[in-house]
């Protein structure tokens, strides 16, 4: 190489830090701030619409760190979404445990009820792990339908109202931004781990992880029970919140909108994640808004709603991964002249 | 008692006999193009569809139904392959099987914007009266749809060992390049599969749906076709009937003797007893590596 283009290069990188970093922090702050005073000033749509992103952003990093780190394709994450709500919901109906343990007994169930679908499917190399998520999705469907004494059947499990730190459902918004932004650092920071390199190494080849001393299977195993416990987290969240758990939550569409979320926010990316879920949750309101107004009086709107949401998903599924593959994220990268696409191509996982 | 096994034997294996021809198209597509369509459950619901709408809604007639719905069928699967997929040559598997999802949501949704959620009966093609062998009675319908598909799966077969286009789709399955080399036009193979598959699909959910009509969530017997194809190994034709005609009438039986909710876990069952004993199924090429 000559030593002009090292010049260049070096420059390039030593100009990049400069030019990005500090502008970032004080967006992140700033919307730090905005979430924080958010409850005193927006209205009770606009909060409501803030926990829901939120806890679909917790649910996204999750399937991204499964799908997007890992290069593991599961396609019945709302599944372990189910299983923490429904864990969180019993542990509080009949024990009565605080919040942040019914959590965690969420994450944990989700996680264990993960590798049971996990380790079969992960011994081997190819999609079987897809296969087995979707057999997850119908058994933990039927088993949420069909266990009435536990879990209440079609009609499912109602929740008392809970109140956190005596600031009733203001302070479990608190609660669901703080599990937000823990849980995005924690995945952003377990990248910079010994246990996360190795997700990525696994993804971009792995026989070349393996004989880097990489236990490919035992990998695999954690990346998809983090995942799932990521969606446990939400899942038992989400009980708290909507106030009711019942398996018309947990179904196949529900895991295609998380994948979807994925994959329109750029896989492999914290950020892309963020803002794939802020986008797949809006978009059902802006759809059901622009349908309110576009059609004539009288056409059945419930009808037409979730198909058309499906068509919607998949149509973003199929776009983004033809034509951007990098997500959001990438158009933005893009808008800002950062014009990687080709480098982005071959490095592609 | 041993009367009433060997009936339910019967009706099993014949109800298995659906799996068996969309099992069909899921292999021929994995063979020729290595893509894990998850998309055959929603393609056979779309087909079915296309049949309800030619045959009913525009009063084609069922024989020009049947035909419309054929090709139909043949031209979506070509325009998913030649549209989404063919783009994506190279690109990871984890990626093509994500399109393929992402084509099941969306077929799935056209089904319910054009033909709304309510369950839609088709014309009634097969008799519906029942058949007695000896003392054993067989419904018509599912009689009359096995033998069909035995007719249809025969064709497919023959055709896949004998014919010049079969030919050049195995010598695709075994070695791309070497078969590029000879002369062989992968595009078209490609092509023909697909719409090979897109026919096999759309035949298995006519039958399936003349015994209870159709709705837009006809493709979750999807996971039971898996079943299926993961018993018989993924990329053996042969091997997919016996596979299917087993998982029907394990279905059968274990519906009959303890209980219907026991029914919905037997798919589940088979994939996962398959993955952990034996991954590469009853019948498969060893394709498939441990890591």
């Amino acid at each position: 190489m000559s030593g002009e283009m090292t010049s260049v290069s070096t420059e390039a990188v030593a100009a990049r830090p400069k030019r990005s970093y500090l502008p970032e922090l004080i967006s992140w702050l700033i919307l730090v701030a905005g979430l924080i005073v958010l409850p005193s000033y927006g209205s009770v749509y606009v909060v409501y619409m803030v926990c829901l992103i939120a806890i679909n952003v917790i649910a996204t990093v999750g399937l991204n760190i499964t799908v997007g780190y890992t290069g593991l394709l599961s396609i019945g994450h709302s599944a372990f979404l189910g299983v923490g709500a429904y864990a969180s919901a019993l542990m509080w109906m009949h024990l009565g445990t605080p919040l942040i343990v019914n959590m965690i007994v969420g994450a944990l169930a989700a996680f264990a009820i993960g590798l049971v679908f996990g380790i079969p499917a992960l011994r081997i190399r190819g999609v079987y792990l897809a296969i087995a998520t979707l057999a997850a999705q119908y058994s933990l469907y039927f088993i949420f339908q069909q266990w009435t004494s536990v879990t209440g059947g079609d009609r499912g499990l109602s929740l008392p109202r809970i109140d956190v730190f005596g600031l009733g459902d203001t302070g479990f918004y608190y609660v669901v931004m703080l599990t937000m932004l823990v849980t995005c650092i924690a995945a952003r920071n377990i990248f910079r781990t010994r246990v996360g390199r190795s997700f990525i190494a696994v993804r971009e080849k792995d026989y070349a992880a393996e004989v880097l001393g990489i236990n490919v299977i035992r990998t695999k195993l954690i990346a998809f029970g983090i995942g799932a416990a990521y969606a446990g987290v939400a899942g038992s969240l989400l009980a708290v919140f909507l106030r009711i758990v019942n398996p018309d939550q947990f179904t196949l569409v529900v895991s295609v909108f998380f994948l979807a979320a994925v994959v329109v926010g750029g896989r492999a990316s914290i950020l892309g994640s963020i803002m794939g879920a802020v986008f797949m949750t809006l978009m059902p309101e802006i759809l059901r808004f622009v349908l309110e107004h576009a059609t004539p009086e009288g056409a059945d709107l419930a009808r037409l709603l979730s198909p058309l949401r499906e068509i919607l998903f998949g149509a973003l599924i199929v776009g983004f991964l033809i034509f951007e593959p990098r997500g959001l994220v990438g158009l933005v990268r893009r808008a800002f002249g950062d014009t990687e696409t080709v480098e982005a191509r071959a490095g592609e996982h | 008692m041993l009367m009433q096994i060997l009936e339910f034997s019967l009706i099993g294996v014949a109800s298995g006999g659906i799996y068996v021809l969309a099992a069909l198209s899921f292999v021929i597509v994995y063979k020729a193009t290595n893509i894990f369509n998850f998309a055959t459950g929603e393609m056979m619901m779309f087909g079915t569809y296309l049949f309800f709408m030619f045959d009913t809604q525009l009063g084609l007639g069922w024989i020009a139904g049947l035909a419309a719905a054929f090709i139909g069928s043949a031209g979506l699967a070509m325009i998913l392959e030649r549209g989404l997929l063919r783009p994506l040559i190279g690109r990871p598997a984890v990626v093509l099987v994500m399109v393929t999802l992402g084509v099941s949501s969306i077929l799935r949704g056209f089904a319910g914007v054009i033909w709304g959620p309510d369950v839609r009966q088709l014309t009634e093609i097969l008799p519906r009266k029942p058949i007695f062998l000896g003392d054993i009675l067989i419904p018509g319908k599912l009689a009359w749809g096995f033998v069909i598909i035995g007719l249809i799966a025969a064709a497919f077969m023959a055709y896949y060992r004998f014919s010049r286009a079969g030919t050049a789709i195995r010598a695709t399955s075994t070695d791309q390049v070497t078969a590029e080399s000879l002369g062989i036009n992968i595009r078209a193979v490609f092509l023909l599969s697909w719409a090979l598959a897109g026919v096999l699909t759309c035949a298995s959910g006519i039958i399936t749906a003349s015994v209870n009509g159709v709705t837009p969530q006809l493709g979750q017997v999807a996971l039971n076709v898996l079943a299926v194809v993961m018993l018989a190994g993924m990329t053996s034709v042969g091997g997919v009937v016996i596979a299917g005609l087993f998982v029907g009438w394990l279905e059968t039986m274990v519906g009959a003797y303890l209980g219907a909710s026991w029914q919905s876990f037997i798919p589940y069952l088979v994939v996962l007893l398959v993955m952990l004993i034996k991954p590469t199924g009853l019948f498969g090429e060893r394709r498939i590596e441990r890591i």
